[in-house]
């Protein structure tokens, strides 16, 4: 079989390519949509894009154990960033009626 | 070429692409379910890089949990139809012309880069690793996010629950009557005004 060299095995840097693919389509969600909840969905995209570096680094690089702890710690915390994120987002929707995110430019009505 | 190859871009092809159809779908619940999918090959890629605990984790907390949150708010902050969920898009010419900017100096930077690499080995199981790691070097950490997850339940619980507001929107049917409680203490002469915030809420 003719393939090119760096098509044949999967290393680091096939891993870090995905990953900075996920974070730029993440980073154009925050970015274009204007629902809050899709917005939600594109911060949850570039928080895998950095768990997946962290856990290919301590696969590839010299970052042992301590990666795959961290990206736990990061699954964690986006858990509990998502519940009280939506709870804010049930407020906004009470409050506002609306949960477009260039509607709600009031602190206060 | 061997299966964990194959099963990489297998995978990595399942995540760009319904990365790519969460960011474009119009109708938001497609765009949850394509994060689904894209959640379910990351934690592939993780037992890929024979991160299971990882892997699993994944699974149960994104797919299982987060996944099902994002639905119900979905849900509860739309009125009608599903037809309806529909969301706009902004300025999608420039801000695709910045995300490939940046998306193109990552790549150049990730594959230009001499990381330090260690020799490999293979898989190993890494749950006594990672249960004596979370006992001695990370026990700090490992309270606090304890802490931290009682903390963000009890703030999620009291925010989401919390008694309605007097003065509302105003009814979409009958905008001059906002949908409160209407057996609240309202004084009489309170009332105007109050119907008056409710208006001005509105806008």
């Amino acid at each position: 079989m003719v393939l090119p060299e760096w098509f044949a095995e999967p290393g680091l840097n096939h891993f870090l390519v995905v990953s900075a693919v996920l974070f730029s389509l993440g980073l154009l969600a925050v970015i274009t949509r204007r629902n809050i909840i899709m917005v939600l969905m594109g911060i949850e995209l570039i928080l895998n894009s950095a768990n997946l570096n962290f856990v290919a680094f301590s696969r590839y690089g010299l970052l042992s154990l301590e990666g795959h702890m961290i990206a736990l710690f990061v699954i964690i915390i986006a858990a509990a960033e998502a519940a009280v994120a939506l709870a804010i987002v049930l407020n906004i929707y009470n409050r506002f009626g609306s949960v477009d995110v260039e509607q709600i430019s009031e602190l206060k009505e | 070429m061997d299966l964990s190859a194959v099963a990489f871009y297998v995978f990595s092809i399942l995540i760009i692409g319904s990365a790519a159809i969460m960011v474009f779908a119009k109708n938001i619940v497609h765009s949850a379910f394509a994060l689904m999918f894209t959640l379910a090959g990351v934690a592939a890629f993780y037992a890929l890089l024979y991160a299971g605990f990882v892997a699993v984790t994944q699974l149960l907390v994104y797919v299982g949990g987060i996944l099902v949150l994002i639905l119900f708010g979905v849900m509860l902050t739309t009125r009608g139809y599903f037809e309806k969920v529909r969301t706009r898009t902004v300025a999608l010419l420039p801000s695709s012309i910045f995300v490939a900017i940046i998306g193109a100096l990552l790549i150049a930077v990730f594959v230009t880069t001499e990381w330090s690499k260690m020799p490999l080995e293979d898989g190993q199981v890494t749950m006594t690793g990672l249960g004596e790691l979370l006992l001695t070097d990370f026990m700090l950490p490992f309270q606090v996010t304890g802490v931290l997850l009682l903390l963000a339940i009890i703030g999620a619980v009291l925010m989401a629950s919390r008694a309605r507001y007097p003065q509302q929107r105003p009814h979409p049917d009958n905008p001059g009557h906002p949908e409160g409680d209407p057996k609240g203490p309202q004084e009489p002469g309170q009332d105007p005004q109050q119907s008056a915030d409710g208006d001005k809420g509105s806008g």
